[in-house]
């Protein structure tokens, strides 16, 4: 802790120099997932490593297994060239790998200089003054301003970042990781983060910056690796992100995460011979303030028979949205019509009485009960209705009919319908919620990432379920982060981009290219 | 007024003085395992389980300070278990802390029935330690400064424990093991160790508590005679907000209300036990009502601690 940062300020940044950190051929699996497939990256002092990708890339298992967290099944971790074993957060620590994660490591009923004094031999005095004294001088070289006696719970999330960057630095990182660091921030405060970043490296640290924001991986970085379920699919290197324009690099990044521009799209046409009603579901000027991200003047309409697709990076309020139309979150603001009648002022099972269905992301945590059987999940938004329940009193025999035929209906692997929902694969989760959704008198359906974590038999199972929706005449809304489904599946696709619809794009030739365009057009803001 | 005589004053405050010292061990204890991020709710378990080791001890041996150190030992006995269960293995620590608390007293009592259930043996007590001149002060003498030697122990510890907290590293590790054990394994701290060596003390502290009601206040070990003490001392630690000097004060107002009963008696005004054995725990009430609703616990409290997970 005495040496406040190893390499000296005046020193200058080695760009083509060996690896600082690298990963060579990491594979980490989790029951059930490959959370890291044979990723190899490799971090030089002096960039900024960008790690791009959506939620579930992977990022935040490689920062685990750098941080000494976790350690891979295959593969290593080289520090200098030298393959090492990470196998705590000291070792991370005292090899120069120092992280800033996402959700503050401090303290909060404590004070700045506690926190950094955190560890100490216990029966003595935290050095105080001391530790302040360099706290500043640090701060000082950065262009922060600190107060190091002030309690960390009084500090703003920015500010709280700005403190544990520095503890990193006091304690001899020369690898700097900042795990999705402006997800938590103000626009403000991001702008402030990524200029200290620059700051960072011209002082010869090696920053690694895990984010899922485009816009912030172009601005901030010196090269960008992307990642896709849990692969490194491709890396731009600073030459090539140096000498393209934002929008070409946009264009190339975007390719690169969510698959190359196939020519001919030609999967889709059966649903073109659907026909296409009157419109169903009508969304006027809709606006939230509920959920974390906004939902700001979002308005569309679906016709019944159609898909309308909701595209955009994850986390730019595709969940708000969702829950404001299915009643779970309140609108502030515009209206909601379903057959021309005006929903948005009602609870959520009068939407669903009035022929609105939500089909939701969250299969385990809101969609079903774990504990309950199957055969109850499927009741679960009719509890105490005609014909399972009389006057009050459970009719078994009704209950376990809808039962047997929904399990056969839907091809649902149960042992059988008592059984626990939540001892299921999360396929047949989906098929027991699509079961309870699609059945009955259904005008509209939401769909949020239906296929988010599935495999590839039940993806095709629960796209075949979407597309079956549609065919019997009901209006689909499919919120998607994955363009290829959308792009199989949907009449019309809408960018969504931190809560507002960016534009809508027919499906057909070249909306690859179109959405692509909304979706990057929307980072220049 | 002629109830407040100086011997009904006088007795009222040995009296808070006497049944508040269990209370304030106890409690230092439990503020300990709440600032660690352990809710000790097996207090009362490791409170009776000291006051029958206590009592053995004093009993077999006949020396009043083996019976306290006897005492401090069983409850740091049920503290293991306690530790190794809800801090090693994490099992769940409210059910823990009932579980051992029933356990305690299901032993105890037993063990007392098998033993002392034909002979009751008493104690003669524990002499007090005079710290003359002090002693010899009219009123605050005699209460202050003539008592045995657990008292000034426990006056000691509010001292001590003020210092730790402050002043050193321990109690910065403490506060973060509760608040946020993740940035104390960070910083190289075992997080388990904190928090295993904060439920030991703890039980040490509750068991002294114990044996000191057994030994010191009634002389003799009677089965369930912690009589919710362990409880009221868990509510004590939650309303002083990690403040030591606070346990004390709270130690002292609920013994004051405990002590009610016999100095009222002492007065010469009868009114039924079973009302006045009420106001301590009618005391808990209002004071949650006045103060317990800006009460801040630490974070993870009642959380256990595994590496990476978020």
């Amino acid at each position: 802790m005495q040496a406040p940062i190893q390499a000296p300020a005046a020193s200058v940044p080695a760009p083509s120099g060996a690896p600082v950190v690298a990963l060579r051929g990491v594979t980490k699996r989790f029951p059930g997932v490959t959370a890291s497939d044979n990723v190899t990256v490799e971090i030089r002092s002096g960039e900024v490593h960008v790690l791009l990708g959506e939620n579930g890339a992977g990022k935040s298992t490689l920062v685990a297994m750098l941080a000494g967290l976790q350690q891979p099944d295959e593969g290593h971790i080289e520090i200098d060239g030298a393959p090492v074993a990470v196998t705590s957060p000291k070792q991370a620590l005292a090899m120069g790998i120092g992280t800033v994660f996402q959700h503050s490591m401090l303290v909060p009923s404590l004070t700045v200089v506690d926190n950094f004094a955190l560890g100490g031999v216990w029966w003595k005095r935290p050095d105080r003054a001391g530790i302040a004294g360099r706290i500043e001088e640090t701060a000082k070289r950065l262009g922060l301003r600190v107060d190091p006696y002030a309690l960390v719970s009084g500090l703003a999330l920015g500010e709280r970042q700005q403190v544990e960057i520095l503890r990193a630095l006091m304690r001899g990182s020369r690898c700097l990781i900042l795990d999705e660091a402006t997800a938590m921030l103000t626009p403000h405060e991001a702008v402030g983060l990524g200029e200290l970043m620059r700051r960072l490296v011209a002082q010869g640290i090696a920053v690694i910056f895990i984010t899922h924001k485009l816009n912030e991986a172009i601005a901030y970085g010196d090269r960008i690796s992307v990642l896709r379920l849990g692969r490194n699919v491709g890396e731009i290197g600073p030459e090539t992100l140096r000498s393209a324009t934002d929008a070409e690099n946009t264009e190339r990044i975007i390719a690169l995460m969510f698959g190359t521009s196939r020519a001919g799209e030609g999967s889709r046409g059966e649903h073109r011979t659907r026909v296409v009603g009157d419109s169903v579901l009508q969304v006027e000027n809709l606006c939230s303030e509920a959920g974390r991200v906004p939902v700001r003047d979002v308005t569309f309409s679906v016709r019944s028979g159609e898909i309308f697709g909701i595209a955009g990076i994850d986390g730019n309020g595709q969940k708000e949205l969702a829950e404001v139309l299915a009643g779970q979150a309140q609108s502030s603001a515009g209206s909601i019509r379903l057959m021309g009648r005006e929903i948005g002022g009602t609870s959520v099972g009068d939407r669903r009485k009035s022929g609105l269905r939500y089909v939701t992301d969250d299969r385990l945590g809101e969609g079903t009960v774990g504990i309950f059987a199957v055969a109850t999940n499927f009741l679960l938004k009719d509890i105490g209705a005609a014909p399972y329940w009389q006057r009050g009193i459970e009719h078994p025999e009704e209950i376990r009919r809808q039962a047997d035929r929904h399990v056969q209906d839907f091809d649902i692997r149960t042992p059988g319908i008592q059984t626990p929902v939540g001892k299921l694969s999360g396929g047949n989760i989906q098929k027991v919620l699509l079961a309870r959704e699609l059945t009955g008198a259904a005008q509209a359906v939401i769909f949020a990432k239906p296929t988010y974590g599935l495999d590839v038999n039940n993806i095709r199972a629960t796209r075949k379920r979407i597309g079956g929706a549609a065919d019997a005449g009901k209006a689909v809304v499919l919120i998607s982060t994955d363009l290829d489904e959308l792009l199989e599946l949907a009449d019309r696709i809408a960018v969504i981009d931190r809560g507002s619809i960016r534009g809508i794009v027919e499906n057909g030739e070249g909306a690859r290219d179109a959405i692509g365009r909304l979706m990057s057009a929307g980072d220049d803001r | 007024m002629a109830l407040f005589t100086q011997s009904f004053v006088i007795t009222l405050f040995l009296g808070a003085i006497a049944a508040g010292i269990p209370l304030l061990l106890a409690g230092l204890g439990e503020q300990l395992s709440e600032k660690a991020g352990v809710m000790n709710i097996g207090l009362e378990g490791m409170m009776l389980f000291g006051a029958y080791t206590g009592f053995l001890a004093a009993w077999a041996s006949g020396s009043p300070s083996l019976g306290f150190i006897a005492g401090a030992g069983g409850g740091v006995v049920v503290a293991s278990l306690m530790a190794l269960l809800c801090v090693r293995l994490g099992l769940n620590q409210i059910v823990t802390g009932i579980a051992l608390t029933l356990a305690a007293e299901g032993l105890t009592a037993l063990l007392h029935f098998v033993q002392f259930s034909r002979t009751y043996p008493r104690l003669d007590g524990v002499a007090p330690l005079p710290i003359w001149p002090l002693s010899e002060i009219p009123f605050v003498g005699p209460v202050l400064f003539n008592n045995n030697a657990v008292f000034y122990l426990a006056i000691v510890l509010v001292v001590v424990f003020s210092w730790i907290y402050r002043q050193t590293h321990l109690g910065a590790a403490l506060l973060a093991a509760g608040d946020k054990p993740a940035a104390l394994d960070a910083a190289g701290v075992d997080v388990m160790r904190t928090r295993a060596m904060a439920v030991l003390i703890t039980g040490a502290l509750a068991g002294l508590g114990g044996a000191y009601m057994s030994i010191a206040v009634a002389g003799v070990f009677v089965p369930f005679m912690s009589h919710g003490n362990g409880f009221i001392a868990i509510v004590l630690a939650m309303l002083a907000r990690g403040r030591p000097l606070w346990v004390l004060g709270g130690a002292l107002l609920f013994g004051g209300s405990l002590s009610l009963t016999t100095a009222l008696q002492v007065a010469g005004i009868d009114v039924p036990t079973d009302v006045i054995q009420m106001l301590p725990f009618a005391m808990v009430m209002v004071v949650l009502l006045v103060a317990g609703r800006k009460a801040a616990l630490p974070q993870a409290l009642g959380e256990s601690f595994v590496r990476g997970a978020r």
